[in-house]
């Protein structure tokens, strides 16, 4: 499921937040945006799955295909476009109001799937095993999901997205509200979760995006004021020995932001 | 803060300069209890109960500053007062609230009977026995219908506020007009609801449906209000996440962001009920009075309420009505108070789990 | 939310694929039954102004012989209007102090033990109803204060609130504006008892960081915090006293006078307990006469609450 982004702008209402981005994201790979704050690089992994919709008043102009399908073309579902592309926030979110087991299956039972309960234990046992959590949880799924530690939480919400198993998965600062512990175990989940998605990350943690990412985008904002802009997407490696713009190579070596 | 004389030497000085003539521990109990001797005094020398007591607290409340100011100094004397008056200020406005609750008790518990709780008004006059099933029953009938009006148009429009008009116009002027509607006096309600079924079914009409719709308009405004609050805590973390999965917006909302709310939600519901199950005035112009018992709330015939009861008895003026009024009164205190019971305990029962 | 029609869309792309709307008609549902309760209460407001109009404006003018001997219905209006203004305002001055008071008492000067079944008991006071309230206020109260109406006759005559012969019974509008600041008090309370609590820590440290004693930092730091938020709980309060209908009915015996006179057996009535008290009346002339009564109190406490808004409003935008 390779992505292909075309000339595309992000727009708050008058407010032009990103500009101009293309880029070509290859399918099961580990892709990472990085950049300052307020740059863009949320707001534009939003638009891969029309997150940023939620926000009145926003909206996207260029093309966005995943896998050849225009995911902004007329008669196209955005529940449809989240069904195939999933997200784990910034904050780890599980449901308050259902156990572990209940979140796993969240995907589906919100949308009033009805499966036999063998199918459904399969689906759990393979989601939290995925997300590397099976063990650490196997004997009390039928507890509430906010009783696990931030690091569990944030792999349960993995576990969830995987569950309704889409084929891209979106990964906002997955790890900015987690401790080195649980943010490695995440970096080597992500490492395995390479081989059956293709996964987009936006990270703060220039490190992090040098350990997990086949590729990488640095945006940064053109000016104060000014709209946020693609600066430099390049495979990772070369990104961090030999970039091609100056600016990235001020950033990653640490002169601003 | 204070005030450090500058001819003192600083090397010379040895007494803790952070010290000062202070009142000794336990000084309010000191003069509290002189007070109360004070107020003791004044009994044995025949000033009434109340005399007295004025005489204590006043006591008091000279006192206590007068001493701080002699010995310490004039902020923490008014420090002193305004600490006593706070203290008298609830003293004194708990009194009614205990006296009220001591009265509406004792004379409605000497009221109730069996016969009471199931006789109408039909045919009593004297002393004969009756009581206010009638009402009673019409009550529950009225605010049923209320409730039943009130709540889905209640909860949809908090729905609507908080989900989908986020900031536009239309929600915008909702929300002003439940403002607006929050602050309708109820009499004005209630005449409402008889200007608008007197257009519909000829001049005079009086009935159990009327008085519903007199407090629909009451009750609205707060269901709409308190399920906003509720909506509102919902963080919007999940609703994203909710999104993120592929649900669509409505099942987002109804199977995770109300089942999320549902505990503060009916807690709101519950006590929009006690509000609107005691009003009089409403129910007095829009469904009216009868001393027989309607169970028919489309009939067009008055339905008789509670609170409407506890009005026409009192203005009987006689001993048997005020009796009665008092009665009424217990009755409806009861029903109210259980309501606020019910809405605590969905209250804990719903608040979050957060299961650590 | 606007998505940018893409103009040069690749006709080879298949966009009728998988990710084609289905599951939106439950959406546009759901939404539409949301949007259609909304604006039910927009047509409720609307409904209560037609037909209170409708019905009331022909009070404007009808025979003179309806508007209870005053021959007009501005010479109605006006002395019930004054009533209503001079029992709410009476009541508050009572529960004012008193609310701004046991506010602090529960969010200051209470140990936390004591505090939290005060604000309850409070609560419950809001839960009492209004007609129970005058029930104690006609049979309890009234009587128990008539050696007070007495006393304040007798040494106080010298003000016009106090100057004549005292009731015998107490059923008077002193004796209401107790009952009614009674009734007002846990609204005023409870709000004010919340924005005392917002009062940022760090204000409060500071002030008592510098040696405030603990009714300097609320002079200075939690009351300039709280004027706005208290000035609307007083407003509310007025909205609420404005309004109240059967403890005034109960309680006073009354006349439709213009007079500041609260402790004698002829007392200002209220728009309320007008209507309250005539409601059984059934000649349309009458009828209308009340309902347009109705309409002038519904506009008058609209003007309150509206003041009361824009207060917050302002105090907010500073």
């Amino acid at each position: 499921m390779s992505i292909q982004v075309k000339d595309t702008s992000i727009f708050y209402g008058d407010f032009k937040a990103v500009e101009d981005v293309t880029m070509s994201v290859k399918p099961k790979s580990v892709t990472a945006f990085i950049g300052p704050s307020g740059c863009g690089k949320s707001t534009f992994l939003r638009t891969l799955n029309r997150m940023h919709e939620v926000i009145p008043g926003a909206y996207v102009e260029g093309k966005i295909t995943i896998a050849g399908q225009d995911i902004y073309g007329p008669n196209v579902d955005p529940v449809a476009v989240r069904r195939k592309v999933g997200m784990v926030f910034q904050r780890p979110n599980p449901f308050p109001t259902m156990s572990i087991y209940d979140n796993v299956l969240a995907g589906n039972k919100l949308n009033a799937k009805r499966m036999k309960k063998s199918e459904a234990d399969t689906i759990v046992e393979s989601a939290l095993r995925g997300a590397n959590l099976w063990n650490e949880v196997k004997d009390r799924l039928g507890k509430p999901g906010m009783g696990l530690s931030g690091g569990q939480q944030q792999r349960l919400c993995i576990a969830r997205a995987i569950a309704v198993q889409p084929e891209v998965l979106l990964m906002d600062e997955p790890c900015s509200a987690l401790d080195p512990i649980s943010t490695a175990a995440i970096e080597d989940l992500i490492h395995e979760l390479k081989s059956d998605y293709t996964i987009v990350i936006v990270t703060h943690n220039m490190q992090q995006a040098a350990r997990v990412s086949d590729d990488t985008g640095f945006f940064n904002l053109k000016a104060a004021g000014q709209p946020g802009h693609l600066v430099e997407f390049n495979p990772t490696k070369q990104m961090f020995t030999n970039p091609d713009n100056p600016d990235t190579e001020a950033y990653i070596s640490g002169r601003f932001g | 803060m204070s005030k450090i004389d500058p001819s003192v030497d600083d090397v010379v000085q040895e007494e803790n300069m952070l010290a000062h003539a202070t009142l000794p521990r336990g000084a309010q109990w000191l003069v509290g209890v002189a007070a109360l001797a004070l107020g003791g005094l004044a009994v044995v020398l025949g000033v009434g109960i109340v005399g007295a007591a004025v005489i204590g607290v006043l006591a008091f409340l000279i006192g206590y500053p007068l001493w701080a100011l002699l010995v310490e100094n004039k902020r923490s004397a008014t420090d002193k007062l305004v600490t006593g008056l706070v203290w008298t200020a609830f003293a004194v406005a708990v009194i009614p609230l205990i006296w009220l609750i001591y009265t509406v008790v004792s004379r409605g518990a000497a009221t109730i009977s069996p016969e009471f709780l199931t006789f109408s008004m039909r045919s009593v006059t004297g002393d004969d026995q009756g009581g206010l099933y009638h009402a009673l029953i019409g009550t529950l009938i009225v605010t049923g219908i209320a409730a039943v009006i009130s709540i889905p148009i209640g909860i949809m429009t908090a729905i609507y506020l908080i989900e989908y008009g986020k900031g536009n116009r239309l929600a915008k002027g909702i929300t002003f007009l439940v403002d607006v509607m929050t602050g309708i006096p109820s009499i004005v309600a209630g005449l409402f609801a008889f200007a608008l079924f007197t257009l519909i079914m000829g001049p005079g009409t009086r009935f159990g449906f009327g008085g519903g719709v007199a407090l629909s308009l009451l009750m609205i405004p707060t269901v709409v209000r308190s399920t906003e609050e509720m909506l509102k805590l919902v963080p919007d973390d999940l609703r994203e996440a909710a999104y993120a999965l592929g649900v669509p917006k409505w099942r987002t909302i109804t199977k995770m962001v109300l089942p999320t709310a549902i505990g503060g939600i009916v807690t709101g519901v519950v006590l929009s009920i006690s509000r609107v199950i005691g009003e009089t005035a409403p129910l007095l112009v829009a469904s009216g009075f009868n001393p027989n018992l309607n169970t028919n709330a489309f009939d067009d015939s008055p339905m008789m309420t509670v609170p409407v009861f506890i009005y026409t008895q009192l203005s009987e003026a006689t001993a048997k009505g005020v009796e009665y009024a008092w009665g009424g009164a217990l009755v409806l205190f009861i029903l109210v108070m259980v309501l606020n019971l019910i809405a605590r305990i969905v209250g804990t029962i719903f608040a979050p789990k957060t299961g650590r | 939310m606007t998505v940018a029609a893409d103009p040069g869309a690749d006709p080879g792309v298949d966009t009728k694929s998988e990710l084609s709307g289905r599951g939106s008609v439950g959406d546009v549902v759901f939404r539409g039954i949301a949007v259609t309760a909304a604006t039910l209460i927009l047509v409720a407001l609307a409904a209560v102004f037609i037909f209170l109009g409708i019905e009331g404006i022909p009070g404007f003018s009808v025979d003179a012989q309806h508007y209870t001997g005053r021959g007009s219905f501005l010479g109605l209006v006006v002395p019930l209007l004054f009533a209503t203004m001079y029992a709410a305002v009476l009541a508050l001055i009572v529960a004012v102090p008193f609310s701004v008071a046991i506010a602090l008492f529960i969010s200051h000067y209470a140990p936390r033990r004591i505090a939290t079944p005060v604000a309850y008991v409070i609560d419950l006071l809001a839960a009492v109803p209004s007609v129970v309230f005058g029930l104690w206020g006609a049979v309890v109260l009234g009587p128990y204060l008539v050696p007070a109406h007495t006393w304040l006759s007798e040494n106080l005559a010298w003000l016009p609130f106090f100057d004549g012969q005292p009731s015998g019974n107490g059923r008077t509008l002193f004796t209401a504006a107790i009952v009614l600041a009674v009734m007002v008090l846990p609204i005023i309370t409870s709000i004010c008892r919340e924005v005392f609590a917002q009062t940022p820590r760090l204000h409060e440290e500071a002030a008592l960081a510098l040696g405030a004693t603990r009714w300097e930092m609320i002079r200075y730091a939690v009351f300039p915090y709280a004027r706005s938020g208290m000035v609307s709980a007083v407003m509310l309060g007025l909205g609420r006293a404005l309004g109240e209908t059967m403890a005034i009915a109960m309680i006073v015996s009354p006349k439709v006078i213009i007079s500041l006179f609260i402790i004698g057996t002829n007392n200002p009535q209220t728009i309320a307990a007008y209507i309250a008290q005539g409601y059984k009346e059934s000649t349309p002339d009458r009828l209308s006469v009340l309902i347009a009564t109705g309409l002038v109190l519904f506009a008058f406490t609209f003007l309150v609450n509206a003041l009361a808004r824009w207060i917050v409003a302002r105090g907010r935008a500073k």
